[in-house]
């Protein structure tokens, strides 16, 4: 009788034990907050984008061991966050494509978009004989991922590659599955360069791919693309860093063949930032950015926040954070390859901060 | 019978076919009886394999970064050594405490509605519909949590995750609850009523004891599915990078931080997700173990063996 | 027994506890026990209504624009607006299909090698690890397939079934071999589905009273015909539950899939090709819709799986009453 009772009040009591112990566990690891008053409760909640993720995290996780004030940020999506943000259930939101006017409408007030960091997307392929990255203009890119290159020996991408050996491997094209930011920037690219594209795909985070398969993630996207001789897919820079993928030289709008790295995004957007107007709401998109070191394929990515806020305490909080990331944040960036913003835009999303306010009284 | 000396004849050339077609027939059922035996012991062989790939695979990747610090520390950013998965163990636990809640009292209550009902119109389509229930993907349930516990009340919360994991175990309890009691004999139904139990005392504590060891294990596995789920949780326990226990908060669980890490472009993160992974493994084996050791007193069923 | 109460006259004696139940204890006793489980099953269709409720009435608009063609096109389209669900729908029937094919002989097979053949030291442990299945995550099954099954799959099971044993002359294993495919997906799906038929299967098994199987042996049954003939018949309803829980579960399940099956939108006959299910593509592109038309079609996918479920339910309820003597025998 008395063993039948114990094995559920055992199971209970190490639930107990557990919250407990670990409990006790958080308040002396080092990454802990300082004030025992803040431990319970979160202090600001954003969901959205998973480009940013690491970053975000990294950032979140700095803040909260310098000010002891704690942010949950959790990548459920750009398109997530903007409805979560619309709702209301979060303080901000954070997305990899800019909010459609469509989107903005249907929020509970005005939507401030914060760039934060740069992303690079990369095209990378499997090709094992080339030992040096191949260069690809945004046309070609483009009719490989329509279907009309077949193969890799193509008339096409030799001419862009004279003197490599191309084999004559099918083409495989891969793709993201589901929908995200990173597909939005490359088709907003291949948009702006092919008419043919911007005709059938189009631009969007989520399109009717013409050819290739699916795969899930940047990181199924990459591994796909390891395993398959002849693919060729696009991924965030990150992914191409951390997996060793080669990647693609494209031509740019300047004519120079550049490759992705956190250099090259930078001066992607630092050739748009002195253009930008004054009354910029920030939606902007930098691909094919002129400039004679920029990478054609590169996007911000934003956080979302109300222009007027509804809690004040909040709101001073979220403001502190938006500095923070400013001045420090930006610092951090690269150590996660994600390209910084340019020192200008800096300067200006600084002051823009103080455009947030609270209106009137709770 | 005469005490007398039986005269054995010889078998005349029919008696002699019949019982060569008699024993050629019994060698060849003993045959299959054989061939039978072996493969279903392939099929079990077979079954078992993709278990020790996937745990040797996991064991591979992840075990080295089991520590100490991974079952006492918060997540880190990416770069940082130490970080662990403490308050997502936490929060699984609770999130499928949560989802027992919900779940168990309403499935076994079921499974014992439809056990003494078994023709009524109303028993056949809560049947029907719990199996369409078991039918629905997981983002399915998230959604429908998501917007009768989340939007309205204007905040995640770990008691909306575990309403739609709750929801998602009603259908295999409540099936085998049914299943069970069913096998459950008359007689012994019959012999406590007899005695003068009530009838709802013969369904508590004699029927539902003796059909326990099968819906523990309908338990079990319902909640060994839930617990690696992460589609319902994002839209209502959302996670939380931060320590919380409050039912009322958002709150951080397993899947959602294995598959965080899991797409992530970073080797040291994606150790991490395999290493949660083995952790909640551990976890659904160390309650089902727990489980099944509090009611072996009850396994006596006297039938099946 | 059904719900008849037994007369008050003959039952006043003591219940065992040395207590006498009163009448009105009793049938208070009983109506609050009857009223409290029908309460609780009645919680179930109020789920599926609420559920069905929710998203049929977010995807109406997309049915009221598009009417049968959601149903029949194969244009999925975001951008431009234009929905047709068919290859998801096609996709998640014929990876069910496989998994339920590939996953029940095994499953009902591991059961009764456990419930009848095994040693009863075996019977614990392995009955576990068959369990533990359940246990993985299935983002790890996702990870597991593309990392270990899929390349298997590549090279050399694809190959070898499409040329060497000559199936490629068939439509069903025609085209290239990238690895992602319904036929991974539907492997995949197997592996996960086989903890619930199993474990109901052993479950089930284990009741048969002995008095079944002692009943054959001592006709002259061999082992194998006791089990075919005397057992399994008895447990052929248990059984066909665990099959249909397993294929709810196949019908619903995204993440590995999605991770295997390659997410194209289009209809092959081919086991090797890459397809799509509607369960994938809810959860593909949930995430990120934000636009109304886009989140209703998404929504409208979801009822037409609960739709499809309803329909496959039926007609499995259907077959396994014909199976089972038709109108005289019990219900399922």
């Amino acid at each position: 009788m008395t063993f039948r009772k114990t094995g559920p009040i055992a199971l209970v009591a190490t639930v107990l034990v557990a919250c407990g112990g670990g409990g006790s566990a958080s308040h002396t690891s080092s990454d802990s907050t300082k004030s025992p008053a803040s431990a319970v409760g979160v202090d600001l909640t954003g969901a959205g984008a998973t480009f940013p993720y690491p970053i975000y995290s990294k950032w979140f996780a700095d803040y909260a061991r310098e000010t002891s004030i704690k942010i949950n940020y959790q990548s459920i999506g750009s398109g997530g966050g903007i409805r979560q943000l619309s709702e209301r259930t979060v303080d901000f939101g954070a997305s990899d494509a800019p909010m459609s006017d469509d989107e903005l409408s249907k929020a509970k007030g005005a939507v401030m978009h914060f760039p934060t960091v740069i992303g690079a997307v990369a095209v990378t392929y499997n090709l094992p004989s080339l030992q040096t990255p191949i260069r690809l203009t945004g046309n070609v890119l483009a009719d490989l991922f329509l279907g009309h290159i077949t193969k890799w020996n193509d008339s096409r991408i030799k001419a862009e590659n004279p003197g490599v050996a191309l084999p004559a491997t099918d083409v495989l094209v891969v793709h993201r599955a589901e929908a995200s930011g990173t597909t939005y920037i490359f088709s907003d690219y291949l948009s702006t360069v092919s008419p043919d594209w911007a005709k059938a795909p189009g631009k969007g985070k989520e399109l009717s791919w013409p050819v290739g398969i699916g795969a899930k993630g940047n990181e199924g996207v990459a591994g796909q693309v390891k395993q398959t001789p002849g693919a060729i897919a696009y991924v965030e820079l990150a992914y191409a860093k951390q997996n060793n993928l080669p990647t693609a030289q494209l031509k740019n709008a300047s004519g120079a063949y550049v490759a992705p790295s956190i250099e090259s995004a930078t001066a992607a957007a630092a050739g748009i930032a002195d253009k930008l107007p004054n009354n910029t709401d920030y939606r902007i998109s930098i691909v094919n950015a002129p400039g004679p070191r920029a990478y054609p394929i590169a996007s911000f990515t934003w956080l979302l926040v109300y222009r007027n806020q509804t809690d004040a305490t909040k709101a001073k909080k979220l403001k502190d954070f938006l500095h923070w990331y400013l001045h420090s944040g930006e610092g951090t960036a690269a150590t996660l390859d994600y390209a910084p913003l340019p020192d200008v835009m800096k300067t200006r999303l600084d002051a823009r901060v103080d455009s947030v306010s609270v209106g009137g009284a709770a | 019978m005469t005490a007398g000396v039986m005269r054995t004849q010889r078998p005349s050339a029919r008696q002699r076919a019949v019982s060569e077609r008699a024993r050629s027939g019994l060698i060849r059922r003993r045959a299959v009886n054989i061939v039978m035996l072996a493969v279903l012991a392939a099929a079990a062989v077979i079954t078992v394999l993709p278990l020790l790939f996937i745990l040797s695979h996991l064991v591979a990747k992840g075990a080295t970064s089991l520590d100490l610090a991974f079952f006492t520390h918060m997540p880190k950013p990416v770069g940082e050594a130490g970080g662990g998965m403490a308050n997502a163990i936490v929060g699984t636990l609770i999130v499928i405490g949560l989802a027992m809640l919900f779940g168990l009292p309403v499935g076994v209550g079921a499974g014992l509605y439809l056990a003494e009902n078994r023709g009524a119109w109303l028993a056949n389509s809560v049947r029907f519909l719990s199996d369409v229930l078991n039918g629905l993907p997981s983002i399915v349930m998230g959604i429908f949590a998501w917007q009768f516990l989340v939007r309205p009340l204007g905040h995640f919360s770990a008691l909306s995750g575990g309403v739609a994991l709750g929801a998602m175990m009603i259908p295999m309890i409540a099936r085998t609850t049914e299943e069970m009691v069913r096998t459950v004999p008359t007689s012994l139904r019959e012999a406590a009523l007899a005695l003068g139990y009530a009838r709802w005392r013969t369904g508590l504590t004699i029927v539902l004891r003796t059909a326990s060891a099968g819906i523990v294990t309908g338990v079990l596995v319902s909640l060994a599915r839930v617990a690696g789920e992460t589609a319902p949780l994002l839209f209502t326990a959302f996670g939380n990078q931060f320590w919380s226990t409050s039912i009322t908060q958002p709150i951080a669980a397993l899947p959602l931080q294995i598959f965080n890490y899991a797409i992530s472009p970073y080797d040291d993160w994606h150790r991490l997700a395999w290493a949660g992974a083995l952790v909640l493994i551990a976890l659904i084996l160390v309650i089902s173990i727990v489980a099944r050791v509090a009611t072996r007193a009850r396994f006596d069923t006297g039938s099946g063996d | 027994m059904s719900g008849s109460s037994i007369s008050p006259t003959v039952l006043m004696a003591d219940n065992g506890s040395g207590t006498v139940v009163g009448i009105h204890g009793r049938h208070i006793g009983d109506r609050v026990y009857r009223g409290a489980i029908t309460l609780f099953a009645v919680c179930v269709p109020l789920l599926v209504a609420l559920v069905a409720w929710e998203i049929a009435v977010a995807g109406w608009p997309t049915f009221r624009h598009f009417g049968l063609s959601f149903l029949t096109s194969s244009d999925w389209d975001p951008v431009k607006q234009r929905f047709g669900a068919a290859p998801a729908i096609y996709g998640t029937l014929v990876s069910s299909a496989i998994a339920l094919v590939i996953a029940t002989p095994l499953a009902v097979g591991v059961s009764v090698f456990l419930s009848e053949f095994a040693p009863r030291w075996m019977r614990q442990p392995v009955g576990f690890l068959v369990d533990l299945l359940a246990a993985i995550p299935s983002v790890v099954y996702g990870l597991w397939g593309i990392f270990v099954l899929l390349p298997v799959l590549r090279d050399p099971v694809m190959p070898f079934l499409r040329d060497t044993l000559g199936l490629g002359k068939t439509p069903f294993f025609t085209g290239p071999a990238y690895g992602p495919s319904m036929l991974a997906a539907g492997l995949i799906l197997a592996i996960m589905v086989l903890p619930y038929i199993a474990s109901v299967s052993r479950e089930v098994l284990l009741a048969v009273p002995r008095a079944q199987r002692e009943a054959a042996l001592a006709l002259g049954a061999t082992r194998w015909e006791t089990i075919w003939g005397a057992v399994l018949p008895y447990a052929r309803s248990g059984i066909i539950g665990g099959i249909i829980l397993g294929l709810g579960r196949a019908l619903g399940e995204t993440m590995a899939v999605t991770m295997l099956i390659g997410n194209r939108q289009e209809i092959s006959a081919s086991l090797l090709a890459p397809g799509y299910t509607m369960a994938s593509l809810i959860a593909n592109e949930f995430s990120e819709a934000s636009s109304d038309a886009h989140l209703s079609a998404l929504m409208a996918v979801g009822f037409t799986l609960l739709v499809i479920t309803i329909i496959v339910n039926a007609i499995a309820r259907w077959l396994v009453w014909r199976v089972g003597g038709g109108a005289a025998s019990k219900p399922l």
